[in-house]
């Protein structure tokens, strides 16, 4: 099972809820043959790992796929700059040049050029680390080299890689990266329930609302959580109840919870109306992913 | 005419409250605009009334006409993204899978496959209750955050304040490191960068400078919250120390930034203590070392 925590905008408390909801599970599991993985997919700032110390038991440079202009070859056709839709390739008369960054591997260039002058070649984008916590907690992070400028594609190649490694026995655990653009579509793709974790503030309003869009045009299945319940007003709350979206998890607002996160540490063993709230999201989780099935 | 933008690393750390704020205190002299297109909130604190509205098209989707299709299965063969499938017999292509990349529009030999603009998002001018333009956008599901929109922006707010002879634009910028960031950093004058002492907050702050420093960029730091762990606000000063990077305040944590939030203000409007002091003497910085 995948669940998938995101939140229209950063700073709500995704990590704290993905970590904590880990912490507790991989408690719960322990003995029974079931484990959590947590995987920040977050690729541009992936912060789970800061809560989450482990033993490093794999590490994976990951990579994309450019045209490389072979100059031996080309016959300055101009094929390929006619193709390209991002700009990535440019006709300089004399040469032709490539800017990776904007390019999306489409391969056009490349399969069209009729010379054989454009091979596609590999280009790093980040890194995938997985860690062992204990038999029943795993924890995995991407992270974009500074420079890349997409996340998406990184993102979809860590979404494969668990599938591909991850059985039933798991259950797991994504923490999304912000928004509602296509970092955020790409990493709820294989999600079973997606979380969206909110503030009650007017702001958080508004961003659950983007959220919740974005679930609803991918046709996935979401609850709100949320977070720092105490401050602002009930408009989430109320907005929810009248839309029958249901609200499984409060996560009261603590002073202590900030300084906690501040340090680093978790919260769901030392803060007993944190872990309540954890509890209560994952009975949550079952039943809304029981009504699935 | 010079450009301020303000950074954080990663949200929740109170960008949005203190470039409001700023917005607030510099009012006539300046264009605010919001760059973070993907989840704009500025307006929410700014009441904005809007001037112009405009769709904005950016990148192509491509759709299989049924008529004319030899059904050679080209299309579906050269795209990457598994983004045309065979249904029923006819190719169809998802536009949330489409790239819009028109690899599938080039091989296809009957020329069935048409091409239209993607609608990317709305655009909009504003004028808010501090008597200045917000120029704002919002992004459509699924379009793509490749930073044109904000591009598209931020080149706006640039020509309303030469129109308008105001000294600065001020840049509420998307969050992150990617490539929106990369499009409201490149060329602005002055970077306020925003964090918190957090873990999280040191690790995104040393992230972010490393961009500005490539850039080559002025910048200076607001540190929010700054008392919630005094230990990891002294380690960020040490860095900001080491890297020449002055400190324009330090505020502490206070329910009254949200408690301004849930009233729709800004803080320097709610607030008329030591939280406005603070955000004043910041401004005032900013302004100078903006126009040094
Ligand atoms: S299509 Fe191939 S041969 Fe033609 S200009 Fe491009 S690289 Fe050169
Ligand atoms: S692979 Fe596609 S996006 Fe990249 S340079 Fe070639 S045509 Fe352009
Ligand atoms: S335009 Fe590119 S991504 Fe879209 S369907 Fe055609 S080949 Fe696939
Ligand atoms: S390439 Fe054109 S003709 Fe061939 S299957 Fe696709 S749409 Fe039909």
């Amino acid at each position: 099972m995948q669940i998938a925590i995101a939140s229209g905008k950063g700073g709500t408390g995704k990590t704290t809820l993905a970590v904590n909801l880990a912490v507790l599970l991989s408690e719960k599991f322990s003995g029974t043959g079931q484990k959590v993985l947590l995987a920040d997919l977050d690729v541009e700032e992936p912060n789970s790992g800061l809560f989450l110390k482990g033993d490093l038991i794999e590490e994976q440079v990951n990579y994309r796929m450019v045209p490389d202009w072979k100059e031996d070859k080309c016959t300055l056709c101009k094929r390929c700059a006619n193709v390209c839709e991002f700009n990535a390739l440019a006709f300089l008369g004399i040469s032709v040049m490539i800017f990776p960054e904007l390019c999306h591997s489409c391969y056009a260039c490349s399969d069209l050029c009729p010379e054989d002058a454009l091979p596609m070649e590999k280009r790093r984008m980040g890194v995938t680390r997985r860690y062992r916590l204990n038999e029943s907690l795993e924890f995995m992070e991407s992270r974009i080299d500074i420079g890349v400028e997409q996340a998406t594609p990184l993102i979809e190649q860590t979404r494969k890689y668990i599938k591909e490694n991850y059985d039933d026995q798991w259950m797991v655990l994504l923490d999304s990266p912000p928004g509602t653009s296509c970092p955020v579509m790409e990493a709820v793709k294989d999600a079973d329930l997606v979380l969206l974790i909110t503030e009650p503030t007017p702001f958080g309003f508004h961003d659950l609302k983007l959220a919740m869009d974005t679930m609803g045009e991918l046709g996935k299945k979401y609850a709100v959580v949320i977070n720092k319940y105490g401050i602002g007003n009930d408009e989430v709350l109320h907005y929810c109840e009248q839309k029958q979206i249901p609200v499984i998890g409060k996560l009261p607002h603590l002073t202590e919870a900030a300084v906690l996160y501040s340090k680093g540490k978790n919260m769901v063993d030392t803060l007993p109306a944190i872990r309540n709230e954890i509890e209560k999201i994952y009975s949550g989780i079952l039943k809304l992913t029981e009504d699935r099935a | 005419m010079k450009e301020i933008v303000v950074l954080s690393g990663k949200g929740g750390a109170g960008k949005t409250s203190i470039t409001a704020a700023f917005a607030a205190l510099g009012a006539k002299d300046l264009v605010l605009a919001d760059c973070d297109v993907d989840a704009a909130d500025m307006h929410l604190l700014t009441a904005p009334e809007i001037q112009v509205e405009e769709d904005f098209y950016s990148g192509k989707v491509y759709e299989v006409k049924t008529d004319g299709c030899v059904h050679c299965f080209k299309c579906m063969k050269v795209c990457h993204f598994d983004a045309v499938s065979h249904i029923d017999g006819e190719f169809v292509i998802d536009p949330m899978e489409c790239e819009g990349c028109g690899y599938c529009y080039q091989v296809c030999p009957t020329r069935t496959i048409e091409m239209h603009p993607r609608l990317a998002g709305k655009f909009y001018v504003s004028n808010t209750r501090f008597g200045n333009t917000l120029v704002h956008a919002r992004l459509g599901i699924a379009a793509d955050n490749s930073g044109k929109l904000v591009t598209k922006v931020r080149e706006e707010a640039k020509k309303m304040a030469l129109e308008q002879q105001k000294k600065y634009v001020l840049v509420d910028a998307s969050p992150g490191i990617g490539c929106p960031v990369v499009a409201s950093l490149t060329g602005a004058h002055f970077v306020v960068m925003v964090t918190e002492p957090t873990v999280s907050g040191l690790h995104d702050l040393s992230r972010v400078y490393e961009l500005i420093r490539k850039l080559k960029l002025k910048s200076g730091c607001i540190i929010n919250k700054a008392d919630i762990n005094p230990e990891m606000a002294g380690q960020i000063k040490q860095f900001l120390e080491e890297n020449d990077v002055p400190l324009l305040a330090e505020l502490p944590y206070d329910v009254r930034f949200t408690e301004a939030i849930s009233q729709a203000k800004t803080i320097v409007e709610y607030d008329q203590g030591a939280l406005r002091e603070k955000l004043v003497k910041a401004w005032e910085e900013v302004r100078e070392l903006t126009d040094k």
